[in-house]
């Protein structure tokens, strides 16, 4: 019976007796907690386009210049969400090494994100681009912030999961955290794209 | 998907489940134990102190305005920017500290484990998390007190520009502290309410279906979603705000000549603020207002001791009036100006929303409806609210239009319309549920002539207070000021006898507020010397009061999970040997001792 069906029985009709499987979605617990928490996320990132786009309405918005690097910075995100998702798919058949230079791979492209967007950052001061000359750089910096802290409380599930792949002799044990690391860059990586795209086309 | 709920193949018994008792983090110490824990009972008690303390200073903050407006002049000590620091202070206080945290932290951690039958909230340590960012905030809050300028006093919605502009008290600090202690309070109500949301989706023990919910979880669940989504707008406005007070950017802050001297801002939005705040700010009425419609359900049905008139119905209103709460909000912004089209858009949805609400206030009136109805202290909040309720939502239909509300907007009827619905029935609804449960978390009975006596003088003291507002607002008395020309510290437009009623209401307020003290009592000394309640002293069906023990043990239900085999609502059901058949009571078993 699906969801909506599910919501129209009458309690108080129904036969008296116990259901046996009553427990909610058949992913897993922690699977269904990151999909809760993505959506939430993107409501956050929905509401500063949002915003971003009423804020552009006004006549002292100038739209500040999306600095190349960005470019280079997008490719490093992508390689750093499939080397994540190889090490959940090297989970799933049981390859360790597979596993570990998928972590390795995918952590250190993130590393790199995180300089390439500083560096970003640094190009456009030396520019004159600062925070608050225009409400277009304020989003800008505030975007990429907002972005790159979500993206470090990824690296901190990221650590745990080296960790238990360290630790574990048995890899099936890591597949779960793995398969939600990589779901977690995928979402990222998409955000990413938005934003790149929303500063490219405005 | 695979979400199952079967009635019609369902089976007669099934052995309860011996479930993962042993998952569970058993505390070694009496820190890990009473500080420092994981059991949702325990964090829940947490909150719910943390908020009644920070309520209570928001309580006397009210008391201190009311003996301003009542008798102008004679409290030397409260200034003009003392007057609005407590108007401030007292709003964000009573709206997020006290009845958010204490309706899904407070109720929500203690009722949805034992409620669905699970043993804890699925990830235990993030709630404990949760709850120490949540105290973060309130002392953030608090430090406002303390530092230089004191709390802010740009009225609890926060409008820019003046919020942040020299002149406006707490500009400098205070207002920063408000907003960093808000950011950290949607950080830490993410964390629990992720918790609550998923425990109810994915913890809740076998034959516990979805409409064989308590409609108090219904309640607590559909506000949690609400919260979750609608908190992220007033994250997006705090940081926005913080970074236009300290950066100098102009996200809100509009080109503006201040005191003589040009600032730096040029050409942001004040109107785009009041959009994100109000996104979020309507849905908070319905995120208060939910957990009191599922617990009112639920006192109702008990203590009439009747099935709760039209279940399905109940569920469904509480879901569209969640779904409808996200596109009202401007209706908080007809002042501020907007197309016609979307005033009459935000009117429609406005008007259409009490629809769902008024199919709940029938519900309630005809699950009364030929009960055995006993007048016990819950029952008479219960009741207490639906009368409350009903007054507040009327009034919401004069103002949900624009016509009316631009009029009325600034007045004193604004002021008693929403305390009657986003105060007053929602504080009788945590009184009605603090009576109904208290037996359950501390094993003893509350007083119940205290209760009472409680009861009677905080219901018609609310009533002394709030009523005449509507007749100084329609008067046209303006809300917000402190004083004004005139010895009646009333604009002169405004007859002598407006003053009269001021300070009736300001002498009812005194007295609600000095009857707070025999409920804190009653809760403080029933600890020790209340009648000792056993583990279901009002006949409930649901899950909490069928635990083995009284309060419930860490892990809620000792070796078994129970199994649910029936809704929560089988009330003096023909021909069963007790008025009540608890949900864990198997088909056929019902003419047994229930108990």
């Amino acid at each position: 019976m699906n969801f909506r069906d599910q919501l129209s029985v009458k309690p108080w009709v129904a036969q008296r007796g116990l259901v046996p499987s009553s427990r909610g979605f058949s992913a897993a617990t922690p699977k269904v907690t990151l999909g809760v928490f993505l959506c939430i996320a993107s409501v956050l990132f929905g509401l500063f386009i949002a915003a971003y786009f009423i804020r552009m309405g006004y006549a002292d918005w100038q739209s500040i210049p999306v600095p190349a690097l960005l470019w280079l910075n997008t490719v490093i995100l992508i390689a750093s969400s499939i080397a994540l998702q190889w090490a959940s798919v090297s989970a799933r058949r049981e390859n360790p090494e597979g596993v570990k230079l998928g972590l390795y791979v995918g952590g250190g492209c993130t590393l790199v994100f995180f300089v390439g967007q500083w560096l970003a950052w640094q190009q456009l001061q030396e520019l004159g681009y600062f925070v608050y000359s225009n409400p277009s750089n304020g989003f800008f910096y505030m975007l990429t912030t907002v972005h790159a802290l979500h993206l470090f409380g990824g690296l901190v599930a990221w650590v745990r999961a080296t960790s238990r792949v360290h630790r574990s002799k048995e890899i099936a044990l890591s597949r779960m955290i793995l398969e939600l690391c990589a779901i977690y860059w995928h979402f990222l990586l998409l955000v990413w794209l938005v934003l790149f795209g929303l500063l490219l086309a405005t | 998907m695979a979400i199952t709920d079967v009635a019609h193949d369902a089976v007669d018994y099934v052995r309860p489940a011996e479930v993962a008792e042993e998952e569970l983090y058993h505390p070694k110490t009496w820190l890990g134990k009473y500080v420092f824990s994981q059991d949702a009972k325990i964090i829940a008690l947490q909150y719910s102190m943390t908020a009644m303390a920070v309520g209570l200073i928001a309580l006397v903050l009210s008391v201190l305005m009311r003996l301003q407006l009542g008798f102008p002049g004679v409290f030397s000590f409260i200034t003009p920017d003392a007057y609005i620091q407590f108007v401030t202070m007292h709003g964000m206080i009573m709206v997020i500290y006290l009845l958010t945290a204490l309706f899904l932290g407070g109720f929500g951690n203690y009722l949805i484990p034992l409620m669905v039958g699970a043993r804890d909230m699925v990830f235990p340590y993030v709630n404990m998390i949760s709850y120490w960012i949540y105290l973060f905030a309130v002392i953030l809050l608090l430090a406002s007190f303390f530092v230089p300028g004191g709390p802010t006093g740009a009225g609890w919605t926060l409008y820019p520009p003046q919020t942040i502009l020299p002149g406006t008290p707490g500009a400098d600090w205070g207002i920063l502290l408000m907003l960093v202690s808000l950011a950290f309070f949607v950080i830490g109500f993410t964390m629990g309410g992720l918790n609550y949301v998923v425990t109810v989706l994915q913890a809740r023990t076998r034959g516990m279906t979805l409409m064989r919910m308590p409609l108090t979880v219904w309640g607590i669940f559909t506000a949690t979603v609400l919260a979750l989504f609608a908190f992220p707008a007033l994250f997006v406005a705090a940081i926005m705000m913080t970074l236009d007070s300290v950066i100098g950017t102009s996200f809100f802050m509009p080109a503006i000549v201040s005191m003589g001297q040009t600032l730096d801002y040029s050409g942001g939005s004040p109107v785009l603020f009041q959009h994100l705040f109000w996104f979020f700010g309507h849905p908070e009425v319905y995120i208060v207002a939910l957990p009191a419609f599922g617990i009112i359900s639920e006192l109702i049905s008990v203590h009439a001791r009747k099935n709760i008139f039209g279940y399905r119905l109940m569920v469904w209103a509480i879901v569209v009036i969640g779904g409808l709460s996200f596109i009202v909000w401007a209706h908080h912004m007809y002042v501020s100006g907007m197309n016609p089209y979307f005033g009459f858009f935000f009117a429609t949805t406005t008007l259409i929303i009490a629809v769902p609400t008024a199919i709940k206030v029938y519900n309630w009136v005809l699950t009364l409806w030929r009960g055995n109805i006993k007048l016990t202290v819950p029952m008479l909040f219960a009741i207490g609210f639906v009368f409350t309720f009903i007054n507040g939502g009327l009034t919401g239909i004069f103002l949900g239009n624009v016509i009316v509300d631009v009029p009325l907007s600034d007045t004193y009827f604004v002021v008693a319309h929403f305390h009657m619905v986003m105060a007053v029935s929602p504080v009788l609804a945590v009184f009605g549920a603090v009576y109904h449960w208290y037996p359950k978390i501390t094993g003893r009975m509350l007083h119940e002539g205290m209760g009472k006596f409680h009861f009677w003088v905080t219901f018609v003291g609310l009533y002394c207070i709030y009523y005449p507002m509507h007749y100084l607002g329609i008067m046209g008395v303006p809300r917000r000021y402190y004083a004004n020309e005139g010895s009646t510290g009333l604009p002169d437009w405004i007859p002598e006898s407006a003053q009269v009623l001021n300070a009736g209401i300001s002498i009812a307020a005194i007295v609600v507020a000095s009857v707070q003290l025999v409920f804190l009592y009653n809760l403080a000394v029933s600890t020790t010397r209340g009648k000792r309640a056993g583990d279901n002293p009002w006949g409930a069906t649901t899950l909490e009061w069928q635990t083995s023990t009284t309060p419930p043990t860490h892990g809620n239900f000792g070796k078994e999970l129970p199994s649910v085999y029936r809704w929560a609502y089988d009330y003096s059901v023909p021909g069963a040997k007790d008025d009540f058949i608890p949900q864990n009571v198997p088909a056929g078993q019902e003419t047994g001792d229930a108990r």
